[in-house]
């Protein structure tokens, strides 16, 4: 399980003179579903197109399950891409938009016959042989997708944001999906998307990815329990973020006596980490919205806007009242600069 | 306006089009059967036989069969040329390819008399070129634009990630296009063609100064038949060409509905 299968070294890509990635190092273990996150332009798409082939490195070497695969060509890599455009054959049906691969490797009709009939079988789609991608749905168009790669048994599958086309229902039903053929098939899946939710939900591994460099690697829960740097924090729902000076936070509009003494440049507190209703400092409140489980406030502080969550038994503080909270040391999350 | 007297307008205005898209092809079918030695309309009595004689008159079989060969060979190579054209265009974000656009469309653009003319001056006198090349080179540089722009315009929507998805499923760049790409594109191909074949047959300017002795196009030939002999059989040829134009736009509509991709 930890030994490395894919394996980027020193990578960097290029777009003519403009460099996408520079100097990427990543390896992947055999059958884990790891997860590239990040912005968009941040070279999640560059990065997975270099491992498919798709995308010749500038530099660097990349090596798959022991084999220096950088100058092997896209369609002798044996990569499965799922597009997030899907990139379905609008001129065949679904039958054979899934047989087109094992066509091509000109195996016996009954073979492909039955390992297309399983590969959608696999995805849920039995029985719409004959449907073309413009008589199916976007879940629908997106399972058969994930079947075409799927039934040339890739040694890797790659998957670029491939429910961002979705809507809200189907991405957790097709996420949950995902996560049952990965189990079924023990494929390792790289998964690309912007979704800090889905990386936390799917992923073995998180890479999470920043200007064409990974800001941070580990496991869902490490990343969202010790992200290390302030891009990481934020993009794992820390909203408030100060510096420190002394035992000060501090921002450009001011500062707040912390009561503590942190070692670190930054700090950060979820909104739920804040604490509210009581408190050594004010904040009037500038929005208030229900959550269900609990209440949001922004709060406007000598540190200017703060995001706090508040217990849903507390009563609601309205518009323009103040509110006292704290900056706890217990919640806080120190990070580097 | 109310709805009654909008409607009237709007059958006016239909009733308009139609005289004026048919009226003149009636015209022709019916001046084709007068009973006359000269060309006459209204026709003075009905005959079919200068329908007849069309098919017995010697040079109109030979230009017939030059101007088909011109039609089929010529559109054939503004596609052969055409297709990979549009592709490019299409594909890669090409230095300069709105000027290519505009290059690839100047035989549209220039009057088919200068095209001819040049033709003639500068490559059939100078080089010693036969009369039927150049008419060829002619006939495929002015369906060309045609070609480069209904092709383009049904490859339009297809997106470069198809291909893509067909090269990791194994194919080879090559494969991908044949697989992919041109079953795609199927209907815009064979549009382009039926449109050039058109264009390339009632083709009079720029095959005005390519002829030679034996060597004319059909309208060509129509045109010089009638300095001679101004009986009625040229209105009947006409209306035989209209028809067998109106019978491919017809067959195409019904195999695949040509209109799309015009
Ligand atoms: N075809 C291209 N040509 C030039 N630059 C590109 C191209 N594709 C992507 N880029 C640039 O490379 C960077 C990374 O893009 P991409 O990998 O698509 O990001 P992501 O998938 O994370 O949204 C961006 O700055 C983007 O503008
Ligand atoms: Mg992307």
């Amino acid at each position: 399980m930890s030994d490395t299968f894919v394996q980027l070294s020193d990578v960097t890509l290029m777009y003519g003179k403009s460099v996408a990635v520079p100097d990427l190092d990543l390896s992947i273990r055999e059958g884990e579903l790891i997860c590239l996150l990040g912005p968009s332009g941040c070279g999640k798409t560059t990065t997975m197109r270099a491992i498919a082939g798709l995308l010749d490195p500038a530099s660097g070497s990349i090596h798959i399950d022991g084999r220096d695969v950088t100058r092997v060509p896209a369609n002798k890599r044996g990569i499965g891409l799922v597009f997030q455009s899907y990139a379905l054959f609008p001129h065949l049906n679904a039958f054979e938009n899934v047989a087109f691969g094992l066509r091509l490797q000109k195996l016996p009709e009954a073979e492909i016959r039955e390992r297309t009939e399983a590969g959608l079988a696999t995805v849920g789609l039995t029985g719409y042989d004959k449907r073309k991608p413009a008589e199916m749905s976007g879940g629908q168009q997106q399972r058969l997708a994930l079947a075409r790669s799927l039934v040339m048994k890739p040694k890797v599958l790659l998957l670029d944001e491939p429910l961002s086309n979705l809507d809200a229902r189907l991405r957790l039903e097709m996420r949950t999906e995902l996560q049952r053929v990965q189990k079924e098939t023990g494929v390792t899946m790289v998964f690309v998307t912007h979704d800090q939710a889905e990386a936390l939900a799917l992923a073995d591994r998180i890479v999470l990815m920043k200007e064409g460099k990974i800001e941070q690697l580990g496991t869902p829960a490490d990343l969202y329990a010790r992200p290390e740097t302030a891009f990481a924090a934020e993009f794992m729902g820390f909203e408030n973020i100060f510096r420190v000076e002394g035992t000060k936070a501090v921002t450009d509009s001011g500062a707040l006596e912390l009561g503590f003494a942190p070692a670190s440049p930054l700090l950060a507190w979820r909104p739920d980490g804040v604490s509210v209703g009581s408190g050594p400092h004010q904040g009037r409140v500038l929005a208030t919205s229900f959550a269900g489980a609990h209440r949001e406030y922004v709060l406007d502080t000598a540190l200017g806007p703060v995001k706090a969550d508040a217990a849903i038994e507390l009563p609601e503080v309205a518009i323009g009242e103040t509110l006292s909270f704290d900056l706890p040391e217990a919640t806080a999350r120190p990070l580097s600069a | 306006m109310n709805t009654s007297s909008r409607l009237l307008a709007n059958w006016v205005i239909l009733g308009l089009t139609l005289t004026f898209l048919i009226g003149p092809f009636l015209i022709i079918i019916l001046a084709g059967a007068s009973d006359t030695s000269y060309l006459a309309f209204p026709p003075e009595g009905l005959t079919l036989k200068w329908y007849l004689k069309v098919f017995t008159v010697e040079s109109f079989r030979a230009s017939f069969l030059l101007s088909m060969a011109l039609a089929v060979f010529g559109t054939l190579a503004a596609l052969l040329l055409g297709v990979p054209a549009a592709y490019a265009l299409n594909r890669y974000a090409l230095p300069g390819a709105e000027t290519i656009r505009t290059i690839v469309a100047a035989p549209i653009i220039v009057p088919g008399i200068i095209v001819g003319l040049a033709l003639l001056r500068y490559l059939v006198v100078p080089t010693g070129v036969t009369v039927t090349l150049a008419l060829f080179m002619a006939h495929t540089a002015l369906v060309l634009p045609y070609a480069v722009r209904v092709v383009s315009s049904s490859m339009h929507n297809l997106r470069a990630d198809m291909e893509e998805a067909a090269v990791l499923l194994g194919c080879s760049r090559l494969q991908a296009f044949t697989k992919v790409v041109l079953p795609n594109i199927r209907g815009g191909v064979l549009a382009a063609f039926i449109l050039g074949f058109v264009t390339s047959f009632n083709q009079v300017p720029v095959s005005l100064f390519l002829s030679g002795p034996g060597v004319r196009t059909l309208p060509i030939d129509m045109l010089a038949y009638m300095e001679i002999t101004f009986d009625p059989s040229v209105a009947a040829l006409s209306a035989l060409l209209a028809f067998m134009s109106l019978a491919i736009v017809f067959v195409a509509e019904r195999l695949l509905g040509f209109s799309r991709y015009v």
